[in-house]
């Protein structure tokens, strides 16, 4: 049962860096506009027409 | 055109960059994106220009000194959008904060759920294992420590509704919520210390996820709503001519008015604001005021209202504020008296929290007694009470009612209901007689022509095309009908009279009788304006009037089918809703109402013990759509009828108002269905808890088994909605 001293932590670590990524993308106004961005993709405005 | 708008009340600086927000019509598709927005950063000045695809709002930054904001507005309409800009709302912003926190406090609830449920389930396992005291205690106090910091910050929104509820003496859904979670919390932790084989942790943190979840859904449907109505009102928002200073004419738009403006209000435009005319004559039409569809006289002097249609002459008005004994006067005071009449509804949740609280409350209290009285001990007396209240902690009744509100208000927000009240299904439902406005609702708001089928196709098509050179009301409805939309070249317009241009090499003539040299024609009924058109020796006679919606008989017919009592109130004279109202087949129905009178009606119906549901759109419909007991408008409506309806609709169809009243019907059977599920699930698992045999585990399926079971149950409201032919 030994593991459980750094397993434990590190799920816990691994789980809060999840919750503190959508924190992040949320403050960041990463889902103010969720249609908008399904479509930008779309746009190829960043590639040269040869 | 030459002039220029000033868009200055809009325009926000801040850094050296002026900013604006605005709401662009007409967006459907991806390409629309880049062509707004590249087509924006060509202009010179322009620093960025983002569309939020979701609202279908741009937010535009530029330098102000390369750069008007009118030239913004401008450029979209080259481009193809027409653009409104608009004040972004307090209640708006307000919204999305609060919508955000949601989002945050589920992120956590969700996030703890989880890992306590991964540590419960290994204990639960353990249990019926080799597991050793030590690991399991170890495991609980982890637990411990995700859902304390966890339940502290996701359990807000609800401690925070049950401290406010508790203070003014009530009883909401969130009292036994916050309870139930706050003794769930504490009992776990004592027992933890105790080194028990039961906590409950993974209970209170689950409840507290489910129950966020909902409210995050309902709040972000209602944040969806607000944004499309708000769109809504600012592509609506129309333009002004002031007088400034010098006495030159500026288009200015109509938010930034002020009393004592003076303004210009050309033929064919609407009275931008209430006042009184400096000089000037013309015809009105206040069909939107008072229903009157007949054009009634102004001069200098006489008082004209906002939403009023200029027919004949130019008008220079001053604007006034109220306070000076007209109809708004009256009608702001009625709509006091009606608001605060009003009283308060008492939404569906919050009856069932009013019998469920404490009923919960006095069950785990006998609980606690009974099994003192039978001789247990202190301590298994209060887990097995707690046990109780964290059971019929009200999972599913808190999900029952919102979950199908939110489906609800989404299926009525695509048929083209926007709700404006959180309660207005709940009410919509109970309705039992159906009040119609004449004028603008049953009836179409603009006028139409009503012989076009009397006529050779090529010779409507020729006048309709002559009309789109005129601006008069009565050209612009026949305007209308033209199916190419280019003015004949060389239109010349005589104001007051009509328009005239060369077809084909002979001169065509569109306007009054005098105009056009025509003397036979047949005197027009009241209530119908005719316009004639000449051309090569043909001559065209075009009747244009009020006409009903095109789906509005069979809208009534169902209403009736469906046991409703519909009936007509209009202030237009008696004898031009008489015919309207037989070909409708509703008997009930009066003509020239004040809206006092309206009031009276609605106040004798109420005494009766109807509930009334109000659809009108017209300035004197505005105090009878707040005195009654549910009310809606079409999107055409005066502004104040509209901010006091609990629902607008959208279109030139009347079937919104079928689809609302049979959706909130369905809803409301749903939620009784919903309500009366939490009772059957409640029914069977208080009485194991009360015998103490509710684990952990137990406590858990039945938990999410109930709040799955009524939010599927919830999904039926989208069942597809009768459609009217």
């Amino acid at each position: 049962m030994n593991v459980l001293v750094y397993l434990v932590p590190m799920a816990l670590l691994l789980g809060l860096t999840g919750l503190a990524a959508f924190m992040w993308s949320l403050s960041s106004g990463q889902y103010d506009d969720v249609e908008g961005a399904a479509l930008r993709i779309l746009d190829n405005d960043d590639i040269e027409v040869l | 055109m030459t002039e220029t708008l000033d868009l200055s009340v809009f325009v926000r600086r801040a850094g050296g960059f002026a900013h604006m927000d605005l709401a662009v019509e007409g967006v459907g598709c991806a390409g629309c994106i880049r062509k707004i927005e590249a087509g924006l950063k060509q202009l010179p000045g322009v620093v960025d220009a983002r569309l939020n695809f979701t609202n279908r709002r741009l937010a535009v930054e530029w330098r102000p000194d390369e750069l008007e904001a009118s030239a913004v507005v401008d450029a979209l309409e080259r481009i193809g959008y027409h653009a409104h800009p608009f004040e972004p709302q307090r209640a708006e912003s307000e919204e999305a904060k609060t919508a955000r926190k949601l989002l945050m406090a589920l992120a956590v609830a969700g996030f703890a759920a989880m890992n306590i449920m991964l540590l419960s389930v290994s204990v639960w396992s353990g249990n019926v294992s080799d597991m050793t005291q030590e690991t399991r205690d170890f495991f609980h106090w982890l637990s411990a420590l995700i859902a304390l910091p966890a339940a502290a910050y996701a359990g807000q929104p609800f401690f925070r509704s049950a401290w406010r509820a508790l203070r003014t003496r009530a009883l909401n859904m969130d009292v036994p919520i916050s309870l139930g979670v706050l003794l769930a919390l504490g009992m776990s932790l004592y027992e933890t210390a105790a080194h028990a084989t039961h906590a409950y942790f993974d209970s209170a943190v689950m409840l507290l996820f489910f129950l966020l979840c909902g409210r995050y859904l309902e709040h972000a449907m209602r944040q969806r709503t607000r944004a499309v109505a708000g769109n809504l009102a600012a592509l609506k928002a129309e333009v002004a001519h002031r007088f400034d200073a010098g006495g030159e004419v500026v288009m200015v738009p109509v938010a930034a008015l002020k009393p004592g403006d003076r303004l210009l209000v050309r033929p064919g435009e609407r009275v931008p604001a209430d006042g009184t005319v400096i000089s000037g004559s013309s015809d009105i039409d206040e069909s939107l005021v008072t229903g009157e569809t007949m054009p009634r006289k102004v001069m200098a002097g006489g008082t004209i209202y906002t939403g009023s249609l200029n027919h004949s002459g130019a008008l220079t008005m001053r604007v006034t504020v109220a306070g000076e004994g007209t109809l708004i006067d009256e009608v702001e005071r009625l709509l006091e008296k009606a608001s605060s009449a009003r009283s308060r509804y008492l939404r569906l949740s919050d009856r069932a929290a009013r019998l469920y609280a404490p009923l919960v409350h006095t069950t785990a209290a006998l609980t606690l007694l009974g099994w003192l009285v039978i001789g247990a001990a202190i301590h298994d007396s209060i887990i097995t009470a707690i046990a109780v209240l964290i059971i019929t902690c009200p999972c599913a009744l808190a999900l029952a009612i919102p979950t199908v509100q939110v489906v609800a208000s989404g299926a009525l927000f695509r048929s083209g209901v926007i709700l404006n009240a959180g309660d207005a299904i709940e009410r919509l439902a109970e309705a039992d007689t159906i009040i119609f406005d004449k004028t603008g609702t049953l009836t179409l708001p603009e006028p139409r022509v009503e012989n076009a089928e009397a006529f050779a196709p090529e010779l409507l098509e020729q006048a309709a095309r002559l009309a789109l050179s005129s601006r008069h009301p009565l050209a612009q409805a026949l305007a209308r009908e033209a199916r190419l939309r280019t003015p004949i070249t060389g239109a010349v317009e005589e104001p007051g009279q009509g328009v005239r241009a060369m077809i084909d090499g002979s001169e065509a003539r569109l306007g009054s009788t005098a105009f056009c040299d025509v003397t036979d024609v047949p005197a027009p009924q009241s209530d119908v304006s005719s316009i004639v058109f000449t051309h090569a020796g043909r001559c065209a006679v075009f009747a244009i009037r009020q006409r009903l919606r095109a789906d509005a008989v069979a809208v009534v017919r169902e209403l009736l089918a469906s046991g409703l009592d519909v009936r007509i109130l209009s202030g237009d004279r008696a004898s031009a809703v008489e015919p309207l109202a037989a070909v409708l087949g509703v008997t009930g129905w009066q003509g020239g109402l004040k809206p006092a009178d309206k009031i009276a009606a609605i106040e004798q119906l109420k005494a009766g013990g109807r509930r009334v549901l109000m659809v009108g759109d017209g300035l004197n419909d505005a105090p009878a759509l707040a005195a009654a007991h549910v009310s809606m408008s079409p999107i055409s409506a005066a502004h104040i009828a509209q901010t006091h309806a609990d629902a607008v609709f959208l279109g030139e169809r009347l079937v919104p108002v079928l689809q609302a009243v049979t959706t909130a019907r369905r809803a409301r059977r749903l939620m009784q269905q919903n309500l009366w599920l939490a009772v059957i699930y409640n029914a069977i698992a208080v009485p194991v808890a009360i015998a103490g045999f509710v684990t952990p585990l137990i406590a858990a399926a039945a938990m999410s088994g109930s709040s799955i079971l009524v939010t599927l149950n919830a999904l039926r409201v989208r069942a597809r909605p009768r459609d009217v032919a």
